[in-house]
């Protein structure tokens, strides 16, 4: 018999508790690189709604995950992805991919980027607006993957495909962002429970 | 042409999975229900993309990219290089490769690192580069030393460097650690033994390369990284609904 031969992935390890070194060294306490990567998801010249999404990981204990850190991943209001199959073109400086740490005595996060468009369904429809998140932290064997809804898109929440994949209701409700205004700014909050009571939903993508 | 399509399913046999009691932290850090499990739509095909723009030439080169003028960090002088492949056993080129890793004594520059070891004034202990289009990396660093952790009173990790690679889809994102060639400490750690397979762990092992190693100068390790690979789409299927 021949051989498939295929590589396999290299498996995954934790990324510790001084991922920042690598991934955020200001955090971690230093200066190096001429600039970090992933500060502004969005770009100065974005169009669409300014917001501010924030929140907390908390463990299976109910303790904030201090030393988390996060990547999102999103399209820009129209719904284009800044990426050569992302289903058109984007604003000068829009990457739609960000860093985001907490502060490291309370756990508390937040990033600011402009609120994405509804994009592409895998065969028909679309997907309602959300932001891809990718979670990791000492703990944490393999990146944790969950994305982000928006309560407010109650409609298009009701018709999205990836929603509609989840059995269990009731679990729909922990992938979405509940919306606040705090001195005219429009903030959702966005807690991710990794393990327990209300756990949020991962995905295996 | 053939459409490129969705990226092949991870093994979740191979990598660790997320409740591995040796390892302390992830007991209250594991999800307990199932992934979901999602085909790939725009959203996972589709990643950040970087340039020449977001990486300085120097920034691979640890024994530099943190010292003072006319120093040089303490510690055993290494390259570590290697490819960034698919599954397919194809390059990747241009993507972002990140690294992290203690000094020669084991401590970390961070905040919250408080081992007794020493901090080393000429050492940051971080690095980035973009692959070239035949996928290769290389960085220059100083080999990173062994240090104690709280797991079991008397855990140490082996000398590992982490690494960061993009790939092309957010699908593809993986943070591992390399390890080196001969440690003993590599069969004690809880945090290798999270990884069920002995194969698969010696995916994460660089070899000694001599064919690199730059004689009188600095020694040289090599790993190749393997991120999901894509399958090409043979026929247009016509689903149904979603």
């Amino acid at each position: 018999m021949q051989q498939l031969n295929y590589l396999k992935e290299t498996p995954s390890q934790t990324a510790g508790p001084y991922v920042h070194i690598g991934l955020a060294p200001g955090a971690a306490g230093f200066e190096i690189y001429r600039q970090e990567l992933g500060w502004d998801i969005a770009g100065p010249n974005a169009e669409g709604e300014r917001i501010r999404v924030e929140g907390l990981v908390v463990d299976g204990a109910g303790s904030p995950i201090k030393d988390v850190l996060l990547e999102a991943w999103q399209a820009n209001a129209r719904g284009v992805y800044a990426h050569p199959e992302g289903g058109g073109d984007v604003e000068d400086g829009f990457r739609g991919w960000g860093r985001v740490i907490t502060n490291f005595e309370t756990g508390e996060w937040a990033f600011d980027t402009v609120k994405p468009g509804p994009t592409p369904g895998r065969n028909v429809g679309q997907q309602a607006p959300h932001i891809n998140l990718w979670v990791v932290a000492r703990g944490i064997n393999v990146g944790l993957n969950t994305r982000i809804y928006f309560e407010d898109e109650a409609e298009a929440n009701s018709k999205d495909p990836v929603l509609n994949l989840i059995e269990w209701e009731r679990r729909r409700a922990t992938l979405l962002a509940k919306r606040n205004n705090r001195d005219g700014q429009v903030v959702y909050r966005f807690d991710i429970k990794i393990q327990g009571e209300d756990e949020t939903v991962f995905f295996d993508i | 042409m053939l459409k490129q399509g969705e990226f092949y399913q991870r093994d979740r046999e191979w990598h660790p999975p997320a409740l591995t009691p040796d390892y302390k932290t992830s007991v209250t850090r594991s999800p307990q229900y199932s992934l979901i499990s999602l085909q790939n739509s725009i959203s996972e095909v589709t990643g950040p993309v970087f340039g020449h723009n977001d990486v300085d030439p120097l920034d691979n080169d640890l024994i530099s990219n943190y010292a003072q003028p006319g120093e040089s960090p303490i510690g055993e002088r290494i390259i570590l290089h290697g490819r960034v492949l698919d599954e397919n056993g194809r390059a990747v080129p241009n993507t972002l490769v990140e690294i992290w890793q203690a000094n020669a004594g084991g401590r970390y520059r961070h905040k919250k690192d408080t081992y007794l070891a020493p901090i080393d004034p000429n050492f940051g202990g971080c690095g980035r580069t973009l692959t070239d289009e035949n996928g290769y990396y290389f960085f220059r660093t100083v080999k990173p030393g062994a240090y104690p952790w709280r797991n079991w009173v008397n855990s140490w990790r082996p000398a590992h460097i982490h690494m960061s690679i993009f790939g092309t889809g957010f699908a593809q994102r993986l943070i591992t650690q390399c390890y080196f060639e001969g440690d003993p400490l590599i069969d004690r750690c809880p945090i290798v033994k999270t990884i069920p397979d002995a194969d698969a762990i010696s995916r994460l092992i660089s070899r000694l390369d001599m064919n690199s190693t730059i004689p009188l100068d600095t020694i040289a390790y090599k790993l190749d990284v393997v991120l999901r690979g894509r399958r090409s789409t043979l026929f247009e299927n016509r689903l149904e609904g979603n």
